[in-house]
């Protein structure tokens, strides 16, 4: 029996939302009395051994012909052949970008109950009940998951890493490869910039900044914190900003420890993408905008003139000239 | 080519979320339904747009829900679907309801089966993976662009941190974003035409639920604002700093 987890790479590299997928995976092992063992297709430049300071025991890679590129029938055909081998009565995604193609695939080859965008450990004393985001971060759900095997997707930015002491036995595994349907052409990355669903900070801007001539200051703050931009749906309507940085509940839902709104007023729509933000700044010079209610600090201001001593303030902080 | 477009009924947006009944049901209480946006917008839209590029393309829809579900399928016809199937169920279980969808998908021979890559109610991004797996197909989440040329489909999706295209022959299942189509808003020929275009009713196939709801929660309240003076932005820094530990 065990607890197999996917850990997910980005260009050779085990990213943050994996690594809490591991934590997760390795406390659900503790929980139910299992090992965690895990799951990853290719081949990484990261030390996996090092992996095991997440918790997990053996990592079974699966390589070769047939896996160099991302096909969800393919991966999931692997996942399915490790799940068989190693007992796994749990497997733990990253809801993540891949996450979102292969745990509901494997959950119907399987026939294991999924809960995805979970947000905490299951409830093991009366069942197995696992809290997941509903209604686009105003809520949550307990879902009972009624299958001898288990899948659970967590929510990026929900679960703390933590790192102990531990090495994990890499071994490899002959995973049968189904023959690919989907060929990848090209890919286009943003290249340095952090990906908005795994950032700590945010920096966002709405239609207040007037126009996409005025985001230098966003990007600045941004850069300065280590943080992704993101912008409210009519910035990214109006094309000022690209589509991808759309938060909201019709674009991208995101969980960082800080989200920092200039020029937002905070409607209903663009809260439910954001609510779950650990610390929330308001930048916006209507004291009435709702997006003070939601928020845990602000000021009420003309965001050209608050920018810019925002900026000097944490360059300040940042010993940056 | 045949299109068969996941239409799901989803609250609005500005809905109101509370439960009742010691916090297992949602509260429908004065709640507007809208066709989940993602359904709407992306899927629904996209194969519209691919319908009047080829006028031999038909649109169907189908939804899996009780018959309050009709007024939102009639506004997806009105939009332009040619016809639509209401599979007779209520369920929460993806999976119990992509294997309806995957049931009736077989049945029409479709060559895309396009569905939101979410619902705004249950956030399960679950349903297109699921319908692909068991219809034995590709799957292609979360796209962003679709372009067909004769059986073969070129599809943008979203990868971590960027975008990807790719190419795979039909049929299909993609989940749609943002990005695939711009919003439209049905005419009044399009309305007129929807009352008489076909809403089939069928009764579910059998199938398993793997999951169900064992209750709600709301989050917890925020403790309230603290505002900070603008000509002091050194007191913001300072607070986030040492007091909220965030920078
Ligand atoms: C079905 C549906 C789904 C939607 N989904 C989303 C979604 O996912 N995400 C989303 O963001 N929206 C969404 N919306 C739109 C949402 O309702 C709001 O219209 C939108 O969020 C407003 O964007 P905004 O705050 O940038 O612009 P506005 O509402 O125009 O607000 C601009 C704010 O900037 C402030 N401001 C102006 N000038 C300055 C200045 N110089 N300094 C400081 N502050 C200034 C103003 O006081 C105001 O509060 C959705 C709407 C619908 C109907």
């Amino acid at each position: 029996m065990s607890v197999l987890i996917f850990i997910d790479q980005v260009d050779g590299h085990v990213k943050k939302a994996s690594l809490e997928a591991l934590t997760f995976g390795a406390d659900v092992a503790a929980q139910t009395g299992t090992t965690a063992e895990a799951v990853i297709i290719g081949t990484v430049n990261d030390d996996l051994v090092d992996l095991g300071k997440y918790g997990v025991k053996k990592i079974h890679q699966v390589s070769g012909n047939g896996f160099n590129q991302f096909d969800s029938q393919v991966y999931v055909n692997a996942i399915a052949q490790v799940a068989t081998a190693t007992g796994a009565t749990v497997l733990v995604f990253s809801n993540n970008v891949n996450g979102k193609a292969l745990a509901p695939r494997l959950s119907a080859k399987l026939k294991a109950g999924l809960v995805s965008g979970a947000v905490a450990l299951p409830e093991t004393s009366n069942g197995f009940i696992v809290k997941k985001n509903v209604f686009s971060g105003k809520a949550f759900a307990n879902i009972a998951v009624n299958t001898a095997v288990k899948i659970i997707a967590l929510s990026p930015n929900a679960y703390k890493t933590t790192a102990i002491d531990g090495k994990a036995e890499v071994v490899s595994f002959q995973a049968e490869a189904a023959t690919p349907k989907v060929k990848i052409v090209s890919v286009n990355k943003a290249s340095g910039e952090v990906p908005l669903t795994e950032a700590e900070i945010v920096v966002s801007a709405g239609r207040g900044l007037k126009g996409p001539e005025n985001w230098g200051v966003v990007e600045e703050l941004a850069k300065l914190l280590h943080a992704a931009t993101a912008c409210s749906r009519p910035v990214a309507d109006a094309h000022w900003r690209p589509h991808n940085e759309h938060v909201g509940q019709t674009g991208i839902a995101i969980a960082p420890n800080l989200y920092i709104a200039i020029g937002i007023s905070g409607a209903i729509q663009h809260l439910a993408g954001v609510n779950r933000s650990k610390v929330i700044v308001v930048i916006n010079k209507d004291p009435e905008a709702p997006f003070f209610k939601a928020a845990d600090y602000g000021i009420v201001g003309d965001a050209f003139e608050v920018m810019p001593k925002f900026i000097a303030a944490v360059k300040k902080l940042k010993g940056v000239a | 080519m045949k299109i068969l477009v996941c239409i799901s009924k989803t609250p609005d947006t500005t809905a109101k979320i509370a439960f009742t009944d010691n916090n297992t049901k949602f509260d429908t209480n004065g709640v507007q339904w809208i066709i989940n946006p993602y359904d709407e917008w992306y899927a629904l839209v996209r194969a519209i747009e691919l319908k009047e590029a080829d006028a031999a393309t038909s649109i169907h829809l189908v939804t899996v829900g009780g018959a309050d579900a009709e007024p939102i399928i009639r506004k997806a016809l009105a939009l332009g679907g040619d016809e639509a199937i209401r599979v007779n169920a209520d369920s929460h279980d993806s999976f119990f309801i992509a294997s309806q969808i995957a049931a009736i998908a077989k049945d029409g021979n479709y060559d895309l089966v396009l569905a939101g890559k979410e619902t705004i109610d249950y956030n399960g991004s679950s349903i297109g993976g699921m319908v692909a797996e068991l219809l034995d197909l590709p799957f292609i989440s979360l796209a962003t662009k679709l372009d067909v040329a004769g059986a073969q489909a070129t599809i943008v999706r979203e990868i971590e941190g960027g975008e990807e295209t790719c190419e795979a022959a039909l049929p299909l299942v993609i989940s749609c974003q943002k990005g695939m189509a711009e919003a439209r808003i049905p005419n009044m020929r399009g309305i007129m035409a929807a009352r008489t275009k076909p809403l089939k009713v069928v009764e579910p196939v059998a199938a398993e639920s793997l999951t169900s709801v064992a209750g709600f929660a709301l989050p917890p309240a925020k403790a309230g604002v603290k505002l900070v003076d603008p000509e002091n932005v050194d007191e913001l820094v300072r607070l986030l700093h040492e007091e909220a530990k965030a920078i």
